[in-house]
């Protein structure tokens, strides 16, 4: 595994406010290479915001993005551009383009970017989107004939298009049923020991974070209070963190994670 | 994985089978492509051996390649036949094959250009058909619900028809009134450019009050608000259908058509007479000023000419076709906006759809409306 401490995004001393209402305010976090970093907070604190400020669709009000060792900002638009390519980003609702089916989806950034013709990067396309867990024959739907499940399936798939190195999921396992939220986690690790790439995965769900996740942040107050293994971060003493994961909720999926590894 | 250009990806033959070297990655994909293709006579070359000892950064789309030049059921033994590979690259390899061994390419159906171009039209004019029984089953059901709330006037929505009035009507003044005055201007000049060689220069005040009164007031009004209000119904609509807002307010038992569709078809049939009385007072008024300006009419004279010489029913022509414009915009614009779908493609199709149509039906019905109006002698 090329898991390592070296970490591919820095943030540092981050500010985030929308008028007078503060959301980030010096906060800390890194991405290292390889890693599941899952990214908790109760509803409202900015986990969303943190992933828009990283992948450059937030202008943050303050501190300081690196990504790769480069600060985004402070780069000219197309190097830029070109350090983007390297993230792969899901969004919360699936954000598919709904004009057109999930193979062109998954195939418009293989066309644009990587200059393949449209049948080579249709067939790619297809094999990501098998690669995503989704049937063959998905491949000619329109986004809008699809269930949940399905869509953050595709939605995966088009994130891997470019062989992302550092992967954003925002709430991938929302609305999902816990069948279909398990095999999502089992997917997610398959592909990151396969491609090895790093991933931010906001999240509420704690089944994801005790199985998939090697290490948890926690957003509150501002800023991340601690960003560590799950064990660690269990055992922090805080209010919100204590409810969060001692709750009855947080006991059961730390019971069911316990289960599965005895097995 | 890094997509560095120093070692481009290359395909060998060597004794016994190919050899992969270099990097397999997406930049070098298309060029791959096709030294696999050259290399690859037909499908028995699927048994060869493959050599990945010199292989350098390998991503997905590399992975398909080496899939390819072996077939999925081979790859899933890489393990056996190139240990010396990391475990991570025989995970990708592995998971890569596993997904291709079911994306068999689907077949997709080809037809004739002749035979698709005829079911093209077919469908269009089918489509064409559907549209104007949707349309008349549309203005039933708004006149059937409107029956049904006529006499109940604690169900009217007097704060939504207030709103809708407000953007459909208020704000729509002072567009209204500016187009209306330049082609009222427009008309005096040409009127006056044709008459003045009969020496009848005069009847240019009679031109532009019966343009305006009879036609343009109305017209004009009914185009602008059919490209202004019929798209923004459309897409107000349509987009709260993309969003199952229309869904629900189904499920609690609240009639879409009521809360929607009511005020907006109501909020328009008061302002579309409303601005067709504008459109006739401002086009008239730039008549009057390049009468007065251009033409040595004095504002006194055109006034008694007005006044003497217009009788009440070109008014009153004018006016009455303006609840009907008025409830046809409305209707098509809500009706367009219920049949779009999900996607953004979709909701921009219909507020397409629902100008053209309204602006089509608006011209439609006028000409009859004309013909009938002469033939009345009216």
């Amino acid at each position: 595994m090329s898991r390592s401490e070296e970490a591919v995004i820095e943030v540092r001393g981050l500010v985030n406010r929308f008028g007078p209402h503060v959301v980030h305010e010096d906060l800390d976090l890194d991405i290292r290479r390889g890693e599941i970093l899952g990214v908790v907070g109760g509803s409202g604190t900015g986990k969303s915001v943190l992933l828009r400020s990283i992948v450059g669709l937030k202008h943050p009000d303050g501190g300081s993005i690196r990504v790769f060792g480069q600060d985004l900002r402070r780069l000219p638009a197309d190097q830029r551009s070109r350090l983007e390519r390297r993230f792969g980003v899901m969004f919360q609702r699936g954000a598919l383009f709904t004009s057109l089916n999930l193979q062109e989806n998954v195939a418009l950034p293989l066309i644009e970017h990587a200059g393949l013709s449209r049948a080579d990067a249709e067939h790619l396309a297809r094999v990501k989107l098998a690669l995503a867990g989704l049937p063959p024959e998905a491949a000619l739907l329109a986004p809008d004939a699809l269930s949940g499940g399905m869509t953050k399936r595709a939605a995966l798939a088009r994130a891997l298009a470019l062989d992302p190195e550092v992967l954003f999921l925002d709430e991938p396992t929302a609305g999902l049923d816990p069948i279909g939220a398990a095999a999502f986690d089992q997917l997610l690790m398959t592909l990151r020991d396969a491609l090895g790439f790093s991933v931010f995965l906001v999240t509420h769900d704690l089944d994801t974070l005790y199985t998939a996740c090697d290490r948890v942040a926690v957003i509150a107050r501002k800023r991340v209070l601690v960003a560590d293994d799950l064990a660690t971060v269990e055992a922090t003493d805080d209010d919100w963190i204590r409810d969060y994961f001692h709750g009855p909720r947080g006991r059961a999926a730390s019971q069911a994670a316990q289960r599965l590894e005895d097995q | 994985m890094p997509q560095t250009a120093l070692s481009p990806g290359k395909l060998e033959r060597q004794a016994g089978g190919l050899r992969a070297t270099g990097d397999w990655t997406l930049p070098h994909h298309q060029r791959l492509r096709k030294t696999i293709e050259q290399q690859r006579p037909g499908h028995a070359a699927n048994t060869q051996d493959l050599d990945l000892k010199g292989l350098g950064e390998l991503d997905t789309s590399g992975a398909v390649l080496l899939v390819e030049i072996i077939g999925p059921e081979r790859m899933l033994e890489v393990a056996n036949w190139a240990p010396e590979q990391p475990a991570e690259r025989h995970a990708l390899l592995l998971a890569v094959a596993g997904a291709m061994q079911h994306s068999d390419p689907i077949p997709t159906p080809t037809r004739s250009p002749a035979v698709a171009a005829l079911g093209e039209i077919g469908r269009i004019m089918e489509n064409l058909g559907r549209q104007q029984l949707q349309l008349l089953g549309f203005i039933g059901l708004t006149l059937g619900s409107l029956a049904s709330v006529l006499l109940k006037p604690w169900r009217w929505r007097v704060t939504a028809l207030v709103a809708h009035i407000q953007q459909t009507g208020l704000n729509a003044i002072p567009i209204v009134a500016l187009l209306t005055f330049l082609v009222g201007a427009v008309v005096a000049f040409l009127g006056a450019t044709v008459l003045r060689d009969f020496g009848a220069t005069i009847f240019t005040v009679n031109l532009v009050a019966y343009a305006f009164l009879r036609e343009f007031g109305v017209l004009l009004a009914a185009i602008m608000l059919a490209g202004r209000t019929a798209s923004a119904f459309t897409a107000q609509i349509g987009s709260m259908k993309a969003n199952e807002e229309i869904d629900a307010l189904r499920a609690q038992g609240l009639s879409p058509m009521e809360l929607l569709v009511l005020p907006r078809v109501l909020a328009m049939m008061i302002s579309l007479p409303i601005l067709t009385f504008i459109g006739m007072l401002s086009g008239i008024a730039g008549g009057a000023m390049v009468c007065v300006l251009a033409l040595d009419i004095s504002l006194t004279q055109f006034l008694d000419i007005l006044q003497r010489d217009t009788p009440l029913r070109h008014f009153l022509v004018g006016l009455g076709k303006a609840p009907i414009f008025a409830f046809l915009i409305a209707v098509i614009g809500c009706l367009e906006g219920f049949k779009a779908s999900g996607s953004a493609q979709s909701v921009g199709e219909h507020t397409t759809s629902s100008v053209v149509q309204s602006i089509f039906m608006v011209i439609l019905i006028d000409a009859l409306a004309a013909m009938f109006f002469m033939e009345m002698g009216w």
